[in-house]
């Protein structure tokens, strides 16, 4: 896969369809391409995090640990990013990600994401966006989920 | 500390003080000798006094004694000699006379050097040794910088000052006290006159001094003052770039400048008072010598051949006097710095020497609890650390510290003092015993490493040099300088403990000798998970294959063994190898042309640009066109990236094309070669932009340039390369050779014999545990890991990540056997999973190796208590509960 062909792959994942491709190229550029057997892990719970990865082919599952071992909670696959929490703030991270075939990926570090969007202002711009969409979108199903209930005190 | 500088160099030169005072004294018989010679020279043989006809002899060197009641006794008659001959043999003793002057001077001086030098010596050595025994709360207060300042140059004049300690007073006041004497005996009057000056130069200037005195201490201060502040700026240079407070910091350091420059402006200003006053004073006494003297000349009273030789010794009077005088401002002014220095390092709290005397033989092992009594530390800002604690600690037992046990486990190993109560083991106090059996029998380890510069081996078995172990033999030059280090020791008061001696003490890490040391130390260094970083630095290293030849052997013959592991375990990808006959895309298409490394890149980029051969090579194999194609891309995809980013920005060391400033240079190419077309550009243009080619790599770049047909001609240029360099290119180009060692590449690049695909995530990882495997299996192991042991950590340890810091610290204090260990919080920089498993390995270890030793481990993870026997609890420096695993609170419940 070249170079063109990731910056069409990042361009379908929503948090960076917004983004100019001559940035998207710098992006692909500057990340490692990866390659994992079924099994490997791509990182650990609790682990500080370094990088986010765009599933680029393959499968991998989301775990979390619990006091029964670790439980599964969703599973993800092609053009989609793991582990971008990490790269925005300094969080642990909050699941292990564990590949269930063998799966290829871009690795996008933290250091040259935060790079890009300190000298690119416009890409924090749209990154922002994004995020302030997830963020009205998890208001809504929480409030959904609530429903009847009486609200309770924060 | 003796506070006066003239009582310590009397204490400790003494003898040699009298003895140059003796030869001093003998050195002015030749030298008042010489005086009276030319006198003789002049009126004998040259004037013609006792030559009154030309065949007139005279005896030379007769020598004859007046002795009062026995009259002349003639030891010797002397030779019998002529006008001229006597001029001659005059003269010569002269010379002689020269020559002996001369050499004693030359003995005085260098004895005196020497004498300076040797208490310098010993002054420096006693105030390094009050560091080492200083009290923790000390270290809190002082700078290192100061106490660096002091050891080195505060003391440094004192030395030279030595030397004259004695001798210039007793030379200088003998010779002023004669001329004074003489001026007396001529005429008392006037040598009542002269007395007179010289009481008023003697109680006038010294009053003066204190003034220079106070100014040469205030000097001393601010000057050390001034090296600690510029330390801190070194030390906390990212504080003041973090903060934008560099200007306040010029602004404190032209401050503290222009406060010195006041002070010694002002020392020269009085230093010169004084000195004109003394030599108005010196020049008074010929005044009035004159002028009184005159007088009564010409009254009568005196005889004119008096007040000439009045005058003329008052010559002699000055000269000693003003060095005298000179003599009293230096010493003054090295007694002040002594004082000072001496101050700084009087501390009442110092260690006996005893408990840091040197034991060679090992230490018992404790069999007493170590146990805290009623134990009270204070810090410095007055406020309550530890209260009132009792623990004791059985041996072999297992105890976690909780909530706050820090300052508990510093106060057992010895790191802070108690205001009260005490640490005991087995009923002593532990600051009472000797640190060769605390130091040896309990092991301290921190997240406060201090990693000392040298090599990592040095820095592991840094913990096992407590003692010079074995003899050293020296033979022929070496045992004389041996021989001359221990007596120079000896006579400045240094210990003369041979740093070249084995300090390893082997036994205590459970090894027979050097040999199998490392076997023992590997378990350690498996346990807390440093094997991997040491064999990771190791491979990396680069070695002499001649001198280290029969490994680098082993080394080649493992490529074959690589080759066939990964086969086996189908991970041929992970690696692809080096073949003669195959492009490899995982390297460069430079090294795929070459088929070898670059040994010097300067003289490689040179040649490319420069050299006829590359010219006409790659026309030569029908590479040139496509070369420049693929150039062009390349420029074109690098440009495009690169354009808008500044030139000092990071993503920069990415890029192995071009350099930030070379990025409008291909940019103003591409714009020729678009306007013009691709042939019309410059030859050096061309060849810029095919330079361009040699550090791609297809799966790192992902530009999609290469074809199969490309590589393929690559592979075959090879040969050309091989065979056809000219023989001044030939020193810059490693060929690959599979059964030879690559001198200029890595352990690992010569085991791999390839390039580490970029794909496989954990691609490097991979491979080297099976290199590491492989290593074990070919016996090489150790080998390797002993290489990882030379390689140099930096000043403070800098080129070690802070995580692979501790893990040293930890290595350092277990592979030590001891009968309590002391951890706390050893491994703050690892990640929570990493210690988890470090702390759960080490009790494996131990427990592995039959050591059952003693542990106290400060936790902040309750995960890992059931590992202890016991759990005790601290609260704002209180022990709130002390309990066994089994029966202890559920610590989530004491939490919330």
């Amino acid at each position: 896969m070249l170079l063109k062909d990731e910056v069409e792959m990042l361009r379908r994942i929503t948090l960076f369809s917004g983004l100019p491709p001559a940035k998207l190229k710098l992006l692909a550029f500057t990340s490692d391409r990866v390659m994992y057997s079924a099994g490997e892990a791509l990182f650990y719970q609790g682990d500080i995090g370094d990088a986010a990865y765009v599933i680029l082919s393959g499968k991998a599952e989301v775990l979390i640990n619990t006091a029964g071992g670790p439980f599964k909670i969703a599973e993800v696959e092609q053009n989609s990013i793991v582990g971008e929490i990490a790269i925005l703030c300094n969080t642990p991270r909050t699941a292990t990600v564990r590949t269930s075939t063998p799966l290829e990926a871009l690795r996008i570090r933290k250091d040259d994401f935060l790079k890009l969007l300190a000298d690119f202002p416009e890409m924090a711009v749209e990154i922002m966006r994004v995020l302030a969409d997830r963020l009205a979108q998890t208001t809504a199903e929480l409030s959904e989920a609530r429903g009847p209930r009486e609200p309770v005190d924060a | 500390m003796e506070p006066r500088l003239s009582r310590y160099i009397w204490t400790h030169t003494r003898k040699d003080q009298l003895w140059i005072l003796v030869v001093v004294a003998l050195s002015m018989i030749p030298y008042f000798l010489s005086f009276d010679l030319p006198k003789q020279i002049v009126n004998g043989p040259i004037q013609g006094d006792g030559f009154d006809s030309p065949e007139a002899t005279q005896a030379f060197l007769a020598i004859s004694f007046d002795l009062p009641y026995v009259g002349t006794i003639n030891l010797f008659d002397g030779f019998q000699l002529g006008r001229e001959g006597m001029l001659l043999a005059l003269s010569l003793v002269f010379l002689a006379l020269v020559v002996v002057n001369g050499l004693f001077k030359f003995y005085i001086n260098t004895f005196k050097g020497r004498l300076g030098e040797r208490l310098l010596r010993r002054i420096r050595f006693e105030l390094v040794d009050r560091v080492l025994r200083f009290p923790p709360s000390h270290f809190k207060r002082v700078k290192p910088a100061e106490i660096a300042t002091m050891i080195k140059d505060e003391v440094e004049p004192l030395g030279g000052f030595t030397g004259d300690a004695f001798v210039s007073p007793a030379l200088l006041g003998g010779q002023a006290l004669t001329a004074l004497v003489f001026i007396i005996l001529q005429s008392f009057w006037l040598g009542l006159i002269a007395t007179l000056i010289v009481a008023v130069q003697a109680v006038i200037i010294p009053r003066m001094r204190k003034r220079l005195l106070v100014l040469g201490r205030e000097r001393q201060l601010t000057a050390r003052e001034l090296s600690g502040r510029v330390s801190e700026i070194v030390d906390g240079i990212g504080a003041i770039r973090g903060h934008d407070t560099s200007n306040y910091e010029r602004a404190d350091i032209a401050a503290r400048l222009g406060r010195i420059f006041k002070i010694r402006y002002d020392l020269y200003q009085w230093k010169f008072l004084v000195k004109f006053i003394n030599n108005f004073l010196a020049q008074v006494t010929p005044f009035l010598f004159y002028a009184i003297g005159g007088y009564f000349a010409l009254q009568g009273r005196l005889d004119i051949g008096q007040l000439v030789a009045v005058i003329g010794a008052y010559k002699d009077l000055p000269g000693p006097l003003k060095e005298l005088i000179d003599w009293d401002q230096a010493r003054q002014d090295v007694q002040v710095k002594y004082a000072q220095v001496v101050e700084q390092f009087s501390v009442d709290t110092l260690l006996d020497p005893k408990v840091q005397a040197v034991a060679t033989t090992a230490a018992v092992p404790l069999a007493g609890p170590l146990a805290a009594v009623n134990l009270t530390v204070i810090d410095d800002g007055g406020s309550t650390l530890l209260d009132h604690v009792s623990l004791q600690v059985q041996p072999g037992e297992k105890v976690a510290l909780m909530g706050g046990g820090e300052v508990l486990a510093e106060a057992f190993g010895r790191l802070v003092w108690p205001a009260s109560g005490k640490v005991v083991v087995g009923g002593q106090d532990i600051l009472e015993m000797p640190e060769s059996v605390t130091g040896r029998r309990i092991a301290y380890a921190s997240s406060d490493v201090y990693v000392f510069q040298g090599s990592l081996g040095d820095n592991i078995l840094y913990g096992l040099k407590h003692a010079p172990l074995t003899n050293q033999v020296y033979e022929g030059e070496r045992a004389s300088h041996r021989k001359w280090e221990v007596t120079e020791a000896r006579l400045a008061g240094n210990p003369h403990l041979d740093v070249e001696s084995d300090w390893i003490d082997y036994q205590s890490a459970g090894a027979s000798g050097p040999d199998d040391l490392l076997v023992q130390i590997r378990p350690v260094l498996d346990a807390v998970l440093l094997t991997n970083d040491v064999m990771a630095l190791a491979v990396r290293s680069t070695i002499d294959p001649h001198r280290h030849a029969e490994f680098a052997a082993g080394i080649v013959e493992m490529r074959s063994a690589l080759r066939q592991r990964l086969e086996k375990e189908k991970l041929s990808d992970l690696v692809v190898f080096f073949e003669p006959g195959t492009y490899n895309v995982e390297a460069t298409i430079g090294e795929n042309m070459l088929f070898g490394t670059i040994t010097d890149q300067a003289m490689w980029a040179d040649a490319l640009e420069h050299h006829p051969f590359f010219k006409s090579i790659l026309q030569r194999v029908g590479l040139r066109d496509a070369f420049y194609e693929m150039g062009i891309e390349i420029a074109e995809n690098v440009v495009e990236l690169f354009r808008d980013l500044p030139p000092d920005h990071p993503f920069f060391q990415q890029l192995t094309f071009m350099t930030a400033e070379e990025i409008p240079v291909y940019e103003a190419i591409l714009q020729k070669v678009r306007t013009k077309g691709k042939g019309e550009v410059s030859e050096d243009d061309q060849i810029k932009v095919i330079r361009l080619c040699f550090d791609y790599i297809e799966p790192r770049h992902r530009f999609g340039l290469l074809t199969d047909e490309i590589m393929a001609k690559i592979v075959a240029a090879r040969r050309e390369f091989d065979e056809g360099l000219p023989a001044d290119l030939a020193g810059m180009i490693e060929h690959y050779r599979p059964n030879r060692f690559i001198a200029s590449g890595s352990i690992i690049d010569n085991v791999l014999f390839g390039r580490i695909g970029h794909k496989h995530a954990d691609g490097s990882e991979k491979i080297r545990a099976i290199v590491r495997d492989l290593f074990e299996a070919g016996g090489l192991y150790n080998e390797v890991l002993a290489f990882g042991f030379d390689y140099n950590v930096g000043a403070g340890g800098k080129r070690l990540t802070a995580a692979q810091r501790q893990k040293l610290d930890l290595v350092r204090a277990l592979i030590r056997s001891c009968d309590y260990y002391i951890f706390n919080q050893p491994l703050l920089a690892l990640d929570q999973r990493v210690q988890e498993q470090v702390v759960r390995n080490v009790f494996a270890m131990l427990d592995q190796s039959g050591r059952d030793p003693a542990i106290v481990w400060v936790l902040a993870n309750p995960a890992l208590t059931d590992l202890f026997d016991r759990v005790a609890q601290f609260e704002n420096g209180r022990l709130v509960n002390d309990a066994h695993v089994d029966e202890r609170p559920d610590y989530k419940e004491m939490a919330s």
